[in-house]
This record gives C-alpha cells, structure tokens and sequence, in this order.
C-alpha cells in the first residue's frame, strides 16, 4: 500500500514511489546464487520475481551421455547439501528398470547414509536460518556438529560432501570396522545437542518474532504449488514418502512424521518449517538407532553387469530428501544411456510460490522466506 | 622484519615493501561467493574446525570492500557474465582463488552446454586449488600460497604487478 | 483409483480426445489431446471421486523418431493418495500444448522449464518466458538434435585439453 496523504483540495503532499530492487546472484544470504527483482514500496514488497537459472548445469542433458552408472556421481550435485539421498532416487530408478534387486544389508547401509545426511542437511538449515536473521552464533555450532557427520561419512566413502557412495545394485563399500559404534557415540551427543538448538535458537523471543506469523502457506496453498517436505508438513500435511509411499526398508522402522502445529503463531509459518526440521533431526536419529541395531549381514551390493542395459520402459520414483519429494521420471530405451531424466525437486516447487508469498512483506521477510524454504540453488537449477 | 636488540626503543626494521605486502596479507577479505557444491566447503573452512579468521580473514557481502574473490562452484555461462562485474567493482590490488575442478576447468561439467569451462576464460585468475570439492585443508593451503605470492610484489618501483604464472595449490 | 478406471471415466466424458491406457513397463499413462488437456485436467482436479490436487511432475521428452515432444503430467491426490499420469503429444515442429497454470499454480514454473530447455509452447501461459537458460540463449538444448555453440558473448565454451597440447619447449 503507497501512503498517499492529500490536502482538503485533493493536491498530493505525499506520495511514495514505488523502487525496484535487485537482490543478488551475489548475495550473501540467497543460499547459493539466486536473483530477486523485488518491487518495493519503502520496505513492504509488492512483489519479488525470482530469477533462476544462475546455476544450471545441464545435469538432465549431461544424463543422457554419460550412461546409467557414469550418471551416479552428477547425482550428488543435483543437491549437494544431502548428496546421498539423490544417490539413492538415481539407484532406485535404475534399479526399478534394470529389475535389480538390492541386498538386505545394502538397503540398510543406504538408511544409514541417508539418514546421516538428512541430519545434516537440516543442521545447515537450521543454522542458516538463524545467521539469515542475525543470529551468527547458531550457526557456528551447527557446522561444527556438521563437522562430525562429515567425518562419518568421510569414513564410510571417503568424502565430505559429494559422496557416490551408492551405487546400482546397493551400495559401494560396507560399514567400515567400528562405524555402528562411532555412529552411536554421535547420537548420544547429539540428541542432547538438539535440545540445545532448541533453548539456543527456537524459542528465542526475537527469533520468535521474525518468524511466527511471517509468509503463512495454507494447506491448499501448499498442495497446488506442490511444496513438499518438510514445507508441506510444516502447513499441517502428513505425508511422507517414507512413511505413506515406501521405498527401501524404511517400513521396518519406527517413527514419527512431524507436522507444523502453529504454536507461536498460525500453521504453515516460517517457524513451522523451522520446527519441523528441527523434529525430523531427531526422528533421524530414531530411525539411525534402530538402523544400526537391526543391521543383516551378507553383501552390501548385487551382481550388476558393468554395462548396464535396462530394458525399454518409464519410471517414476519419489524419494524423500531433506527437502522432500523429489520426484524422478526416467525413461529408458533399451540402450547404455538414460534416454530421459527429468527431476523434480523440492526447492524448485518452494522457489515457485515465493513471488505469490512475497506480496506484502518486508524486505527483511523475504530472507526469512527463502531460509525457511530451505532452498538450494542447484536443485531449483540443476 | 628483523627486531634489533641493539636499539633500546625496541624498533622494528622492515622493508615498505615488506611491510605492506604483510598487512595486507594479513588482512584479507574475502567476497562471499558461493556458486556451487565449493560454497558449502568453504562455509566449513570459515567455521569453527579450519577458522579462516585466525589468518585475518573476513567475509564480505558485497565485492566493493573485497581484497579476494573466491570463486567456490561451477560458474555457469550465465553468471559469467556478473561475475566479470562483480570482479571489476572490486577495488585494486585484488585476487581471484578458484577453488574446484568446476572453476578451474568446468570440472565434471565440461559436457555440459551452460557451463563456462573455467573461470579463468574470464577473470584473471592468482590459486587454483582443485578438489571436487577442496576439503578445507586444501583451501587453507591455496590462501596460504596466495599470501606467499602477496608477499613477493613490490608497489614502491615501477613494474607490473606479477600476474603471468599463477601458483597452483 | 486404478488408470484403467479413470481412462474410462475420462472416455465418457471427453471421448475421443483421450486416448486408451498407454502401457510401458512399470508405468501407465493416458494419452490426451494437446489442446484440451486444460478441461481435462480442471476434471481431474474437480472431480470429487479424482481430486488430484496436486500436480507433482511435468516434464517433457524429445522423440525426433516420431516427430513429437511428449509432456508427461504426474498428478497425485493428497485426498485419495493415489497417482495417474496423463501424456500429451505436441507435434515436434509446432509444439503446442494449452497450459495447466489455472488448474494447478505448480504448473507455472514447469511449464516455463519444458519451454525454456524444450521449446513447447504453452498456450494461455501467463509468463512463458525463459526460466533457467538467459532470454538471449538460442534453441533448446533438451531436444535430440541440439548443437552446442561454439561461444557466448564471447566466451568460447570449448576448452582445450592440456594432454592434447604439444609439449612447451
């Protein structure tokens, strides 16, 4: 609303202008390289129009030439804050088209993996959304904890962030000597920790104030612009796609589905979708305990040819990543090469409903927003 | 530096040269400039384990105040083009770290068709560290290296900056 | 509701502009014309029995062999939880298919990718515009026969490989 004050004979005295602003590909707090042109009217939005594409790598293209197992390693860069999750939606669909099946024990490591860096993830994310709206310390921490799990997963495939540890057929290497008890003795430090977070950051009463009430996404409004994850939870959903579409062994475990409750404010805001990530670290951790104890023996990966050639067919696989229902369409020929691979993923449907969310928030909302969302560039772009 | 006992005011002897070069070595602000999957690398390097800031180094948001841009990620053909913006808004002298295979040389993403191979295709580049990502410690030694190299210029005779030659971590 | 099921209640409603079960393996489709798949989608979303509220997926592929790009819908129904997939064929040299932007936002942003990386156009679309690629990007790199260029604003996307260089004296 421009804030126009006129005297009794109807001339202006005054009028605001409305100003357009550009926020980024640089910038510090859009979480990779994303632009916003923001029209603003002092400090309220009329509208931010996201601009994307900054980092578009072509993976879908790059697909299509480098075969079905060359294609694992471009998998970890579709999002690279939880690369095993995308490891394991590219397995499930090759395998669901070569007809594969994976060893008990590989399904196991798999949970495992992506569990750790689900935990992760969402460490980074409750951590960013703190330093987003000012608070430097909660962060720190967080990446110190992130620190630890990249040590695990160090350990069990020899690298910190892009992973390709999975592989068609199961997994590449087996838990190394020793891993199910270093992987317990960080989850007896870090389920406290989490409480920890808790006191530290949510129920902070400015952090409280930044974000209770701000960019409130109805149910429908959340299911007609296809938000998923954790987002889509936080609006009151309760879907999972481990827990209402499974895939792997997750069945066998027992857990919770956290969804948001609104209780500094109204459902679907951007403290509900702090809050349930910050739940679904410590389901993770549940989930991680009854890994470990039920782990099978025997092999960790099935005898998969080298050249690799499922028959002619289409999928769709949906696996949940930290940041939701990433849904997979490959289409094979009957060749060495995906003929087609298109994903869906979750950042791109949240960056998608953030110009309607915008109208009417402050400029210093709009960080706020796109923290929440918990957006990562290259899964908008890929 | 040398320190000489001799003198009783405890005075340091020092080349202007030498002395610049340190302070500014010792300062080195870096622009935030996360591209890709190098980003969430050097947020770690910044925190807490590798702490960037015991050799004087600060985050920058805008390129403006920034002695060094790190170019942490694929740089994809259409932010080449801000990026060659953002490295002229810097303010002289100023560096350029290309940290990954992605920026040295586009990496896995030479196949594709909206990757620029190679950040070096435009802006001069002084360290490439390679790693698909670098872990912290190799990016710490590319900053280490580049301090080496401020370490060697001279500002006080009439020569070119050293720019041919870049190190390599 | 099964595919089979809904293809029927599809037929008695919008005959012959939908097409019988599609069955590749592992996955069912029905097949729809172009030009009406915006009724039938506002059908399936408003259908009581159907509600697919929610459109999951839209992507497009490229068959040169068969002179069409097809665009794959996903819906799914949080009401029912259950799937269906709908499929048009866009005629490859005049691809044309109407937009599903006013059943389901989501459909926005996808759309534009499908136009941007495939070049269909989506009649009735609020903002068809590039989404990922820059406005000035020319053809679209998904289709089979997409050649790269060799350079953009002169920035040469080809790099030479140091193996292939001769040796420097």
């Amino acid at each position: 609303m421009s804030l126009e004050l006129e005297f009794d004979d109807g001339r202006e005295v005054f009028a605001t202008e409305e100003m357009t602003l550009n926020m980024g590909p640089q910038h510090p707090s859009t979480h990779g390289v994303l632009r916003f042109i923001i029209r603003a009217d002092g400090e309220v939005m009329r509208s931010a129009k996201a601009d994307v594409g900054y980092l578009h790598r072509s993976i879908e293209k790059i697909a299509e030439k480098v075969g079905w197992h060359g294609f694992m390693p471009y998998t970890d860069r579709v999002d690279y804050v939880a690369a095993m999750t995308t490891n394991q939606a590219w397995a499930i669909a090759a395998e669901a088209l070569g007809g594969v099946t994976v060893p008990r024990r590989g399904e196991y490591c798999r949970v495992i993996a992506a569990e750790l860096g689900r935990i992760c993830s969402h460490l980074l994310a409750a951590g960013a959304m703190g330093m987003d709206i000012g608070a430097i310390t909660p962060f720190t921490h967080a990446v110190r904890e992130r620190e630890l799990i990249n040590d695990l997963l160090e350990e069990l495939c020899g690298a910190r962030l892009t992973f390709n540890y999975m592989r068609i057929g199961g997994v590449a290497w087996d838990l190394p000597p020793g891993f199910d008890a270093k992987v317990l003795r960080f989850l007896n430090h870090f389920e406290p920790y989490v409480d920890e977070l808790d006191d530290l950051l949510s129920n902070n009463k400015i952090y409280i104030e930044r974000l209770a009430n701000v960019a409130v996404v109805s149910r429908e409004r959340a299911i007609a612009y296809c938000l998923v994850g954790p987002n889509l939870r936080a609006s009151g959903v309760r879907y999972d796609i481990r827990k209402h579409l499974p895939y792997s062994v997750y069945p066998e475990f027992d857990f919770e589905v956290p969804i948001g409750t609104g209780r500094h404010g109204s459902v679907g805001d951007c403290w509900d979708r702090y809050i349930v990530r910050l739940d679904e670290m410590r389901q993770s951790a549940r989930i991680l305990r009854q890994a470990l104890e039920g782990l099978p023996e025997g092999p960790v990966i099935a005898k998969v040819p080298r050249n690799y050639k499922p028959a002619a067919g289409e999928v769709h696989v949906h696996v949940e990543t930290p940041r939701g229902d990433q849904s997979w369409y490959v289409v094979a020929d009957g060749t060495e090469y995906p003929y087609r691979v298109h994903i869906r993923t979750g950042s791109f449907a949240a960056m998608s409903i953030i110009e309607e969310l915008s109208r009417g928030l402050m400029v210093a909302d709009l960080v706020a927003l796109i923290a929440s969302f918990d957006i990562v560039a290259p899964e908008v772009d890929r | 530096m040398s320190l000489l006992n001799t003198v009783p005011e405890m005075v340091l002897t020092t080349k202007v040269d030498q002395l610049l070069n340190w302070t500014r070595k010792s300062s080195l602000w870096y622009m935030l400039f996360g591209l890709a999957c190098c980003a969430i690398e050097m947020m770690q390097t910044g925190g807490p384990r590798a702490d960037l800031d015991r050799f004087g180094m600060a985050p920058r948001a805008t390129p403006r105040v920034s002695d060094l841009m790190i170019v942490a990620g694929t740089l994809t053909l259409k932010m080449a083009l801000r990026t060659k913006v953002l490295y002229e808004q810097m303010p002289d002298p100023k560096y350029v770290l290309s940290m990954g295979s992605c920026s040295n040389c586009g990496g896995l993403f030479q196949l594709a068709y909206s990757v620029c191979d190679g950040v070096d295709k435009v802006i001069p580049v002084d360290v490439y560290v390679p790693g698909c990502p670098p872990r912290p410690e190799a990016l710490t030694e590319g900053l280490m290296l580049l301090q080496k190299k401020m370490m060697q210029e001279r500002w006080l005779v009439r020569e070119p900056r050293p720019r041919a030659g870049a190190a390599r971590a | 509701m099964n595919t089979a099921a809904i293809q029927q209640l599809l037929h008695e409603r919008f005959g012959s502009g939908v097409g019988p079960v599609e069955s590749a393996r592992l996955s069912d489709a029905v097949e729809v014309d172009p030009l009406s798949v915006d009724e039938i989608a506002l059908f399936l979303r408003d259908q009581p029995d159907l509600a697919f509220d929610c459109l999951n997926n839209l992507s497009g592929t490229d068959r040169p062999a068969r002179g069409k790009i097809q665009v794959t819908y996903e819906l799914f129904s949080y009401v029912h939880r259950h799937a269906f997939v709908l499929k048009v064929d866009a005629r490859r040299d005049r691809p044309q298919v109407k937009t599903v932007e006013n059943v389901w936002p989501a459909a926005n942003w996808l759309e534009r990718e499908v136009y941007d990386l495939l070049g269909v156009v989506f009649l009735g679309h609020s903002d068809l515009r590039r989404l990922l690629l820059p406005d000035d990007w020319i053809g679209y790199p998904l289709r089979k026969d997409y050649v790269e260029a060799p350079e953009y604003h002169g920035i040469s996307t080809v790099r030479e490989s140091i193996l292939a260089l001769p040796e420097r004296r």
